[in-house]
């Protein structure tokens, strides 16, 4: 469905020779990609692969050994990352941590608070709470179930993603980085995500999901890019990189 | 026939902050009373005081100040081991300002409050950007050094320290600037703590990735905590210096530093009234216990061990779960 | 002069990384806050007076029973209070600071100031090195500290006692997996620090009086090297020890003794501005803690 609009849109975002270390392993090396504007790339591999350290470094959490990051023809590399959040780029997290003594709609103030929102909201802004539920109800808690106020800590797992995925959008993007936002859910709850995600498309954004997913991130990626011990394999539609020898060899193992 | 406990929210509609606090006198006085109680305490009972009392009122309210300015810095998750670095730098700068230029108190000590809260923050700012612990290592360590350095180098006044400084006009003036000012910080932390920017705060103390990642610079909100804590405790050390028309190296005293952590601890660490309540408890308590000299410290120390232990709920937590909830017994069907 | 302030130097040294190393064995390196350390390490100078003259112990005896006790308080104070504020290392350092103030306060409440209580040293008399006379005592302190610093090191990186010190600082739940008993393991790291608090006064004590402000001072100290050091890092801690020790005697050689304090107070400041977390500080900036 997804792969077939490569349109001839501007570069977004250019990551070039990144690399970094820890001690003696090599997290992530050499990894180079483009990201155009409006596509939704797809970022897979197998565990230690180094796919969240790739995140990390994109976004400022960590600082690269060497390489660099661009973002609409500015260097990134070595801002901080609420900078970097500053100039239009959000991220989930793996292990989804909320503010677990607030209410679910209260964990939506931090990222609305943040002088982006503000900016764009030409500074003066509605009443937090309100956006925060409307949020909310975008990303599907049930608005007359009462459950937008229930206190984070009581939550299960499908809503504490949507509140993570909430907690980016709030920031009004336009690249987003979803750090395997499938993990943990079920079929059904994937089913309901996936038109949350493709409305996000349709706003116009950019997106890159690290999963482990496949089935279901095929069905939405125009590319996917793979990655074997922090080292860029293959990148491509889905069907040529799944066939290509080294994204297999790394799956499924050689035999010889 | 069984019972068991049931807990009953009180007032619940009272309690929120909207249109229905309005809806009758009677919820009015619910939401009123507890904020009336030290407005009139402070302010109404000063006149009939005596001047013993008037003294220790005063005293509490410097340490009070000293106890709400490192509840603000533990709402951010910085743990301040030494509230005398921000008394004594205080105490120094007011004094210094009066000792060798003569200003007058007036503007001594808004401009030893702003500076000595500028100090202090620019002093502390490298070490808050780490864990809280080691915020907790360095203000411990800088009082007591700074105390040492002056004894050794002889500066200002040395250990002597500077005398002779300007008084207050009239005890009266001392006595509602200062209980002014307490409640004027209790109210404005409160509201500071209940707004959005206090959610940011507090949410800067539970989880930093998480906000650094909603694109806020937790260094810069972590140093305007810093600032406000560090003026309102410059601020103390201002007052003390002309109610005592002393600044010296006792301004770094543990006694600055020990006094408001329990104060706080005992209290109800967090909310702000807590630390007050905590104050007016252990501060006069001391004073009665005053024959006992050097055991005072001792009595903070182990006060300190057993509620953070055994009580961290603190006395005002508590006494505000009672006031907001009642027990009975129910019979269970 | 010149070999007197390298050889006094080494000694300062010396008796700054022995009173730090045992905080940081407990704080840095295992994670369990310790902050009535100095309070501890006047305890046992106390303590090996009154076995002394009211006991009338020998010596030796008297040293080997103190660091027991204190081993015992260590292990005491985590069960008691550590245990039950587990998780919430603020509430740790405050409960074990106000525990500390209360017994330093509490002796000198007792009067125990003045000069009234020493420690005798071991060994009368001096030994030349070059033209410059060491006591005995610093001798032995030079050689102590060395010995612990390089005993720590071996410990904390190559015996499975000392990898569960580390452990349990690390990832709690991970240590857990692999079978090592975090409570078990955290009283005896305490004991341990308070056990190395209690040799560090034994040796240190009779180059002066046993004062109350002894155990301040050991407190500064030992902060000041963990946070010029880093905290954690046993390396860290000598070369900070060194450092300070070397920058105190020549500033007392050569320029004034009360400056002493400035160098320390230097030292932080210096650290705090080009590098908080300290010299081989394994605390990382916050950007990197994912």
């Amino acid at each position: 469905m997804g792969r077939n609009r490569i349109e001839k849109t501007s570069i977004l975002l250019a990551v070039s020779g990144l690399s970094k270390s820890f001690g003696g392993v090599r997290a992530v090396s050499g990894v180079t990609f483009e990201l155009r504007e409006g596509e939704l790339l797809g970022i897979i591999g197998p565990n230690g692969s180094g796919k969240t350290t790739l995140v990390n470094l994109i976004t400022g959490f960590l600082k690269p050994g060497t390489g660099r990051v661009n973002y609409r023809g500015r260097d990134i590399t070595r801002l901080a990352p609420y900078k970097i959040v500053g100039l239009g780029i959000a991220r989930t997290f793996q292990m989804v941590r909320p503010f677990y003594q607030l209410p679910a709609y209260k964990n939506l103030v931090v990222p609305l608070y943040s002088p982006r929102v503000k900016a764009m909201a030409g500074g003066k802004y509605g009443e937090r709470d309100s956006v925060a539920l409307d949020l909310l109800e975008e990303v599907g808690f049930e608005r007359d179930s009462y459950v937008s106020y229930k206190v984070a800590s009581s939550l299960p797992q499908g809503y504490l993603k949507r509140l993570e995925l909430a907690k980016s959008m709030a920031l009004r993007p336009d690249l987003l980085i979803l750090d395997e936002l499938f993990s943990g859910l079920s079929l059904a709850e994937v089913a309901s995500i996936v038109p949350i995600i493709e409305k996000l498309r349709f706003q116009g954004k950019t997106i890159v999901m690290i999963e482990h997913r496949l089935k279901e991130l095929f069905r939405i990626a125009d590319r996917i890019m793979v990655l074997n011990y922090g080292e860029k394999i293959a990148e491509g539609p889905s069907d040529e990189v799944m066939e290509s020898e080294p994204v297999k060899k790394a799956y499924l193992g050689s035999e010889t | 026939m069984p019972k068991r406990k049931e807990r009953v929210d009180r007032g619940i509609k009272a309690r929120s902050e909207d249109i229905f606090a309005l809806s009758s006198p009677r919820e009015m006085l619910y939401l009123l009373l507890p904020r009336a109680i030290p407005v009139i305490g402070l302010l109404g009972l000063g006149p009939f005081l005596t001047p013993y009392w008037q003294e220790i009122f005063i005293s509490t309210a410097v340490y009070a100040l000293l106890a709400l300015s490192w509840d603000m810095l533990v709402s951010v998750g910085l743990l301040s081991l030494g509230q005398s670095l921000f008394y004594g730098i205080g105490s120094y700068v007011a004094g210094s300002l009066n000792h060798y230029f003569g200003i007058s108190v007036l503007f001594t000590i808004p401009l030893a409050t702003i500076l000595g809260g500028l100090l202090s923050t620019i002093v502390l700012l490298p070490v808050s950007r780490l864990r809280g612990i080691y915020f907790a290592m360095v203000t411990l360590v800088l009082p007591l050094m700074f105390s040492r350095l002056v004894e050794a180098t002889r500066i200002l006044g040395g250990t002597e320290g500077l005398t002779g400084l300007s008084p207050f006009p009239n005890k009266w003036a001392a006595y509602y600037l200062i209980q002014v000012v307490l409640l004027a910080v209790l109210f404005g932390f409160r509201r500071i703590m209940a707004s959005d920017y206090g959610l940011v705060i507090k949410a800067i103390n539970d989880n930093d990735r998480s906000v650094m990642s909603a694109g806020i610079n937790i260094h810069w909100h972590k140093a305007q905590v810093l600032f406000l804590a560090a003026a309102v405790g410059s601020f103390a050390g201002a007052f003390g210096t002309h109610y005592d028309m002393f600044a010296g190296m006792p301004g770094f005293a543990l006694d600055y530093s020990i006094m408001p952590i329990a104060a706080a601890v005992v209290g109800g660490t967090g909310s702000f009234a807590g630390p007050l309540v905590g104050a007016f408890i252990l501060v006069p308590l001391s004073e009665i216990l005053r024959a006992l000299g050097a055991l005072r410290i001792v009595f903070y120390g182990l006060f300190l061990v057993v509620f953070v232990v055994a009580l961290p709920e603190g006395i005002f937590h508590y006494m505000q779960r009672k006031y907001h909830q009642f027990e009975r017994w129910v019979e269970i069907e | 002069m010149f070999l007197g302030s390298l050889v006094y130097g080494f000694i300062n040294s010396a008796l700054l990384a022995l009173i730090a190393v045992g905080f940081n064995l407990t704080f840095g390196i295992s994670g369990v806050a310790n902050f009535a350390y100095g309070a501890i390490y006047i305890f046992s100078g106390f303590l090996t007076w009154i076995f002394l003259h009211s006991l009338g112990l020998n010596y030796l005896l008297c040293i080997a029973a103190s660091v027991f006790a204190a081993a015992l308080v260590g292990m005491a104070m985590y069960y008691t209070i550590i245990l039950r504020v587990k998780g919430m290392p603020l509430s740790e350092v405050m409960a074990t600071f106000g525990l500390g103030l209360a017994i330093m306060e509490l002796f000198r409440y007792f009067d125990f100031v003045g000069f009234r209580y020493t420690l005798p040293v071991f060994l009368d008399g001096s030994f030349p090195i070059g033209e410059v006379w060491v006591d005995y005592q610093r001798i032995f302190i030079a050689l102590i500290a060395v010995a612990l610093t390089g005993f720590l090191y071996f410990f904390t990186h190559h015996t499975k006692m000392g990898l569960a010190f580390r452990a349990i600082a690390q990832d709690e739940r991970t240590a857990l997996t692999f079978g090592i008993e975090s409570d078990r393991i955290g009283a005896f790291s305490m004991a341990f620090g308070s056990a190395l608090a209690a040799v560090a006064a034994i040796v240190i004590l009779p180059l002066g009086t046993i004062a109350v402000e002894g155990g301040y001072e050991v407190l500064i100290n030992a902060l000041a090297v963990c946070i010029v050091g880093g905290l954690g890092s046993t390396v860290g801690v000598l070369v900070a020890s060194v450092l300070i020790g070397y920058a105190q005697t020549f500033t007392a050689n050569y320029l004034e003794p009360h400056w002493m304090m400035l160098v320390s107070l230097a030292a932080i400041a210096i650290i705090l501005a080009v590098k908080p977390s300290g010299l081989f500080g394994k605390q990382k900036e916050l950007e990197e803690r994912i």
